[in-house]
């Protein structure tokens, strides 16, 4: 018997457990990528059962199936163009309703769909008594329950798959119809297309005619390059209009009025509902949770345990790991004669690798706690507490949790926009996150602070914290008013109910953002290190870091730049430029190149700065290019280099206009 | 003469119920807001307001959903 691989797409609404279905069904055998050309995530995974092989696609959670997000199209475009042989679509047994929507689109759209009612021991739990036959015999396809936490009838969904893979014959899906009149009208239309068009995707013409009677953007800018398109299209414009003129609403009201009649009715004939709804476990929470006085200060609490657990617990580890890569490349640089490839070892290669383990520690913590957050259902409540103020800085309420942990690090903290489903509010949060003032930048405030102002170093440190958030939150408005125009995303959002998160989910979770981690930002990070090694070693002879050096040359030559922000030093830009691997080093390189050990850097400093010059050059290393560890997983989050490289630009340019700013209007009210 | 103000969505109090008659939006939210269940007949309760006064939590067919007042304010209800 040949074995033939079947193609299983998972579909369904977000937090359905469709991920636990996906887990269920494919083990460890999973791999994580981006959907091409797209910041969305991509999970593929196989398995064998019964001497067939499969391959599963878990699709994004969506709603539904219009081009709405970016999500929504990912999962349509795979439907109708790759056709899966199955479609599983996992729905909420709790909440047949709103999840049917999806099974509907799913069914027009001619894929060979399996219903799973998931979550069904929570369903009987409530009360509700499914009959899943009679859905069955009413949508015409396959209906089966399961609980997913359990593995309750994973298996079940496979054998079903096999069935529905191999059956050739029209099946017997029964096909909604929207009423006489709109049915007239898609049906005049899909002759229309069927007459005309060389269909591109396997598009079928009723589902094309329904698409664009929905002025769906997406089909209508794919019709757009097929030949003789134009005459359907305007035809598809007069039938919107006209049925407008009919009906007195929009198509699209319509449309969704017919399909949750229809649903509407399913549900009164096959679901049996408890007499008297009990009030829910889940609101007696949420009565609490998101109450009027203590919603805030439970949120704040919640990001306070949040941020202390992710870098309070990570940093013994981080400090471990620096100990040990600190230790190993002295080990290296001992065992190795002294020369260049001792250097490359000891600083270059080993100090490298270091420096992307590093971030393991608070990475691997922080995605397991937002797992659990979200797992749980608090991210909606949230993002739901936080919502007006983001609003104001053209934000999202789900955009609060990244900004405030980039005050412990930006990376994990960019990381952290993949909460955020809409593309302009991820772009946005991420594009801002940098000024958010990271761990890294404290010591250097704290160094300079010592320096020149003994007497108010906790005020210098906390301006320069506040000074962050605002210019972060005026970038925020030029930029949703300018670059990220028109994209914004509605707070329409499904808040769901509380639920224990699962351990196993919730650490596959974690796995799967720190190994991308890893795999993606690393090399990067890694790349960079050597470069800055190589060009404070080179040309061969000079010492680590010197004038002669390239960098010292590149430091040389730049440093006129930096004269009115008050540093116009070739020091101050090597430290700079150095900083651009962490911002910590900047201290590491005046030490080197001043030639002091730790103690003596305060006094070295005093001699080539001034209070207001210190002043300036700390705001210009809050705000300048982020460190080569955020650029990388800038890249790797928006899958391409433009953003990575507008931040580092602007980020930058924003620098040194507000250090020139601080510096010459300092200068001007007679500060020194 | 009897001027008769509008009742929309967003001018529901915490536990008051409304029937959906009519919504005025377009575009992608309007879509959105039908597809999540805010169709014409839908009942929808208003379960309560966030602590800074907005966005606002309902009860749709069944679940819970949260919106802003300004998506609201498209949504012409019934008081019931």
């Amino acid at each position: 018997m040949t074995v033939k691989k079947i193609r299983i797409a998972l579909a369904g609404n977000p937090n359905v457990g469709k991920s636990v279905i996906f887990n269920a069904l494919t083990g460890g055998r999973q791999h994580v990528g981006n959907w091409p050309g797209k910041t969305v995530e991509k999970k593929e995974g196989t398995l064998k059962y019964k001497n067939h092989s499969f391959k599963v696609i878990d699709l994004p959670g969506t709603y539904s199936l219009t081009a709405y997000s970016i999500d929504e199209i990912v999962a349509r475009d795979y439907l109708v163009e790759e056709k899966p042989d199955v479609v599983i679509h996992v729905v909420d047994s709790t909440n047949l309703e709103r999840n049917l929507y999806l099974t509907i689109q799913l069914i027009e759209l001619g894929a060979k769909v399996i219903l799973a009612l998931n979550m069904s021991d929570l369903a009987e739990k409530k009360g509700l008594r499914i009959d899943e036959r009679h859905i069955s015999r009413l949508l015409g396809i396959p209906v089966i329950k399961t609980v997913a936490t359990k593995e309750k009838g994973v298996k079940k969904l496979l054998d079903k798959a096999i069935k529905l893979a191999g059956e050739t014959k029209e099946s017997k899906r029964k096909v909604l119809t929207y009423g006489k009149e709109l049915e007239e009208h898609i049906e005049e239309l899909r002759d229309c297309i069927s007459k005309k068009l060389e269909l591109p995707f396997g598009y079928t013409p009723k589902w094309t005619a329904l698409k664009l009677l929905e002025n769906d953007k997406e089909v209508i800018k794919k019709l757009k390059g097929v030949k003789n398109s134009a005459h359907v299209l305007k035809k598809a414009r007069e039938t919107r209009v006209h049925l407008q003129d009919v009906f007195g609403e929009d198509v699209d009201s319509s449309i969704a009025d017919a399909r949750y009649g229809l649903i509407a009715g399913l549900i009164k004939e096959s679901v049996k509902k408890p007499a008297v709804n009990r009030i829910s476990m889940s609101d007696q929470i949420d009565k609490v949770v998101t109450n009027k006085y203590l919603g805030i200060p439970i949120f704040l609490l919640a990001m306070f345990l949040m941020f202390q657990l992710t870098f309070e617990v990570s940093a013994p580890f981080m400090e471990l790991i620096d100990e040990f890569f600190g230790w190993l490349a002295q080990t290296a640089s001992a065992s190795i004669p002294a020369g260049w490839l001792s250097s490359l070892v000891s600083d270059g290669i080993i100090s490298g690798v270091g420096s992307v383990l590093i971030f393991i520690p608070p990475i691997f913590i922080l995605f397991l706690i937002i797992a659990l957050l979200e797992d749980s259902g608090y991210m909606a409540r949230a993002a739901f507490i936080m919502d007006k103020l983001m609003h104001k800085i053209g934000l999202h309420g789900k955009s609060f949790i990244p900004m405030i942990l980039g005050f412990g690090c930006n990376v994990p903290a960019i990381m952290a926009t993949r909460t955020l489903s809409n593309r302009k509010d991820r772009l946005l949060t991420i594009l801002i996150n940098p000024f958010m003032s990271c761990g890294a930048r404290l010591p250097v405030y704290i160094l300079f602070a010592a320096a020149f102002f003994p007497n108010n170093q906790g005020l210098v440190v906390f301006s320069l914290y506040i000074l962050g958030m605002m210019v972060a939150i005026i970038m925020g408005l030029i930029l949703s008013r300018t670059l990220l125009k028109g994209l914004s995303a509605p707070f329409v959002m499904e808040l769901p109910p509380y639920r224990v998160p699962t351990i196993k989910g919730a650490l596959i979770h974690m796995w799967e953002r720190g190994s991308l981690f890893l795999r993606k930002a690393g090399t990067i990070i890694f790349a960079a290190v050597v470069l800055v090694w190589a060009l404070s070693s080179f040309p061969a002879g000079v010492e680590y870091g010197a004038q002669e050096s390239y960098l010292g040359q590149v430091g040389t030559a730049i440093a006129p730049v930096f004269g009115p922000l008050g540093f116009g030093d070739w020091r101050a830009s090597v430290a700079l430029m150095t900083g651009f691997v962490a911002k910590e080093i900047v201290i590491g390189t005046f030490g080197t190149i001043y030639g002091v050990e730790e103690g003596g850097l305060e006094a070295a400093l005093q001699q080539h700065f001034t209070p207001l010059s210190a002043y300036s050059f700390l705001v210009f290393v809050l705000l300048y290019v982020p460190c080569m560890a955020v650029i990388a997983v800038i890249k790797r989050e928006t899958n391409s280099w433009k953003w990575p490289l507008f931040t580092a630009a602007y980020t930058t340019a924003v620098a040194w206009i507000v250090a020139f700013i601080v510096y010459q209007g300092g200068l001007l009210l007679g500060f020194v | 003469m009897e001027v008769e103000m509008e009742m929309t969505l967003d001018k529901l109090k915490p536990k008051q119920k409304g029937k959906i008659l009519s919504s005025k939006g377009s575009g992608d939210v309007h879509r959105r807001l039908l597809e999540m269940g805010l169709v014409k007949g839908a009942v929808v309760e208003v379960e309560k307001v966030a602590p800074l006064g907005d966005p606002i939590e309902v009860k749709v067919k069944g679940y819970h959903l949260s919106l802003r007042k300004e998506e609201a304010a498209k949504l012409a209800v019934e008081l019931l």
